[in-house]
């Protein structure tokens, strides 16, 4: 091989490596697209969580909504009670084995959060057994 | 368990809280509901319990024995007329978990994986500051607002010079050190962000008078449910957010009712200010205005004579823990072949129903007591109208006089019915510190007594006349 057919031949080469690695860009950029396509219906978990939030506000508008008015006041006490579900929060700080400042915390919350929920039952029970109709 | 049961068991206790609140919208279905908001949290603490995080059960147990004694024995001697406070002072406890859960989330991330100390999400960050500081102000906002309905600090708005500057400076305060915070996660920023809320919650509930006290507590029970559901994000779980939206919107919707039924803007309630007592004005300096005072067997005689009576209980009646004595005063009425019923006004009392819970508690049937839209057309046939502890609901100045404070308000059509009996301890203006012309109309009658006592004396009598 003469050194102009071996030149030749390199260029030739350069030039096919520079469509295959063109190719190879665009073959890269579709499938980005098509994760992000499939991807979508989850999202970043923020978006997902949001998601939930958003309905849930639209779930409490129109249920709270159909309460009666002259049940507002379990209404207060029951979703007082519900709303310790932070209590979830306080187990995963208060689970660990070892004695720490965040498990320390989490008892505390576990107990506060205690306090609401056997309190916010109860007394949203005693208030409701109170309610009669007419005989 | 593995990570999808464990979603699955969280959803099904988000159906159960959602159905707890559906059940309140009969009084036949409300206990059922109560069952459900029970399974639900019962699921939601087995479904976290059985994390493989959690591997210590100790103090959980502990925690939750200590905590559930406490709470049931506070929630089983509570006298009814006592809610409102019990409902501010349970609404400090879910303030300040959402606080302790944030602050456990701060100093130990790995736990909530959302990061390793000094390299926390900033998403995380902000979610944990925003959920810390709404915990905050609930905290020490509900503590105030318990306060002042235990009668521990003034009902009076607290006003101090230059408050709402004072409010907005600590406002803005607390937004540049969330952004610190969720900058360099600095656990000074942390510290900082709590005590600018506890301030917050103190400042923002004081300037705020005793009878505001329905939207307060309606707020408060709002602001622990957002409080929830930031921290239904930072732990990425979607009961809490769930619960924390429903919370939220509820006292959001309460709020928004207390306020219409006062022809308020929340933000006029919120800057606080209203309603200061005023002096009661002398029998002697009424000017050309009389007064026609009864006895109980006065009142006793007309109601006895009447066809239909409508009762409207407020505050006072709370006050003088009437209610038993007010019921049994109507059995009697009712013996006697009178047709007597009750009217509520929304903004009557310290807390959103709290009118039908105390005439509940006197066994009163629920289908005798009306809200003020379902009974206002009624007066005009209606002989005897009985107030027993109410003032400003009752004020036809409200509707006649642009210039009253209270101007725009709904009240109850009083000027329509036969008879006005009225039960005051004397002439002392409502809370909004305004006179009441009703007190000078020819049709109505003073009972200037103590409300139980007069109810008493009322049935006495009726039981003596013999007809």
């Amino acid at each position: 091989m003469d050194p102009s057919t071996l030149a030749d031949n390199a260029a030739r080469l350069a030039n096919e490596a520079a469509k295959v690695a063109e190719h190879a860009a665009g073959l890269a950029q579709e499938a980005t697209q098509l994760a992000l396509v499939q991807t979508s219906g989850a999202g970043d978990p923020f978006v997902f969580l949001f998601t939930v939030f958003v309905l849930a506000c639209f779930i409490g508008y129109y249920v709270v909504w159909s309460v009666t008015p002259a049940l507002h006041s379990p209404l207060m006490a029951v979703t007082n009670a519900i709303s310790s579900v932070i209590i979830v929060g306080a187990l995963i700080a208060a689970g660990p084995g070892d004695w720490n400042l965040s498990k320390i915390f989490g008892f505390i919350a576990v107990i506060l959060a205690s306090v609401n929920i056997f309190g916010g039952f109860i007394v949203t029970q005693r208030m409701l057994a109170m309610y009669r109709a007419k005989k | 368990m593995s990570a999808s049961l464990t979603a699955f068991a969280y959803l099904i206790a988000s159906v159960c809280f959602i159905m707890a609140l559906r059940g309140l919208s009969s009084p036949r279905t409300a206990r059922m509901g109560n069952i459900y908001g029970i399974s639900g949290m019962v699921i939601a603490i087995l479904t976290t319990i059985a994390l493989p995080s959690v591997t210590s059960f100790g103090a959980i147990v502990v925690g939750i024995a200590i905590g559930g004694a406490i709470g049931a024995v506070i929630a089983l001697k509570i006298a009814m007329t006592a809610l409102p406070q019990l409902v501010a002072a349970f609404h400090s406890l879910v303030g300040l978990a959402a606080v302790l859960v944030a602050g456990a989330a701060f100093f130990a991330p790995e736990a909530y994986g959302i990061g390793t100390v000094g390299n926390i999400h900033t998403g995380s960050l902000i979610e944990m500051s925003i959920g810390t500081a709404i915990g905050a102000i609930t905290f020490t906002g509900s503590i105030i607002a318990f306060g002042k309905l235990q009668g521990l600090v003034t009902g009076k708005p607290l006003i101090f010079k230059g408050q709402h500057m004072v409010n907005l400076g600590l406002g803005i305060a607390l937004v540049l050190v969330v952004i610190w915070l969720a900058a360099t996660e600095a656990p000074a920023a942390f510290w900082l962000v709590v005590i600018l809320s506890l301030i917050i919650g103190v400042t923002l509930i004081l300037p705020i008078g005793g009878a505001d006290m329905p939207v307060v507590v309606s707020m408060l029970n709002s602001y622990s449910g957002w409080a929830a559901a930031g921290i239904g994000f930072t732990l990425a779980n979607p009961a809490l957010i769930v619960v924390g939206a429903l919370v939220g919107s509820s006292g959001a919707i309460l709020s928004y009712i207390m306020c219409r039924a006062m022809n308020r803007s929340f933000i006029s309630v919120i800057l606080g200010g209203f309603g200061g007592e005023t002096a009661a004005p002398g029998l002697e300096d009424l000017g050309d205005r009389t007064v026609r005072q009864g006895s109980a067997e006065d009142a006793a005689f007309i109601m006895e004579q009447a066809n239909s009576v409508i009762i409207i209980p407020g505050y006072g009646m709370a006050v003088a823990q009437a209610q038993h004595a007010l019921a049994e005063m109507v059995s009697v009425l009712e013996e006697k072949g009178v047709k007597v019923r009750y009217a509520i006004h929304p903004v009557a009392g310290r807390m959103p129903g709290h009118m039908n819970v105390l005439l509940a508690e006197a066994n009163v049937p629920y289908d005798d007591v009306l809200e003020l839209d379902e009974i206002n057309s009624d007066f005009s046939s209606t002989d005897v109208a009985f107030v027993i502890g109410a003032n400003d609901i009752t004020n036809p100045a409200a509707k006649t006089d642009k210039s009253s404070p209270i101007y725009g308000m709904p009240v109850f059509n009083l000027d329509e019915s036969g008879t006005v009996l009225f039960i005051k301890r004397s002439l002392a203006s409502g809370y909004a510190g305004i006179d009441n012309p009703l007190f000078y109309k020819d049709n109505t009658m003073m009972l200037f007594d103590d409300a139980k006592k007069m109810c008493e004396n009322i049935v006495k009598s009726l039981k003596g006349s013999g007809h």
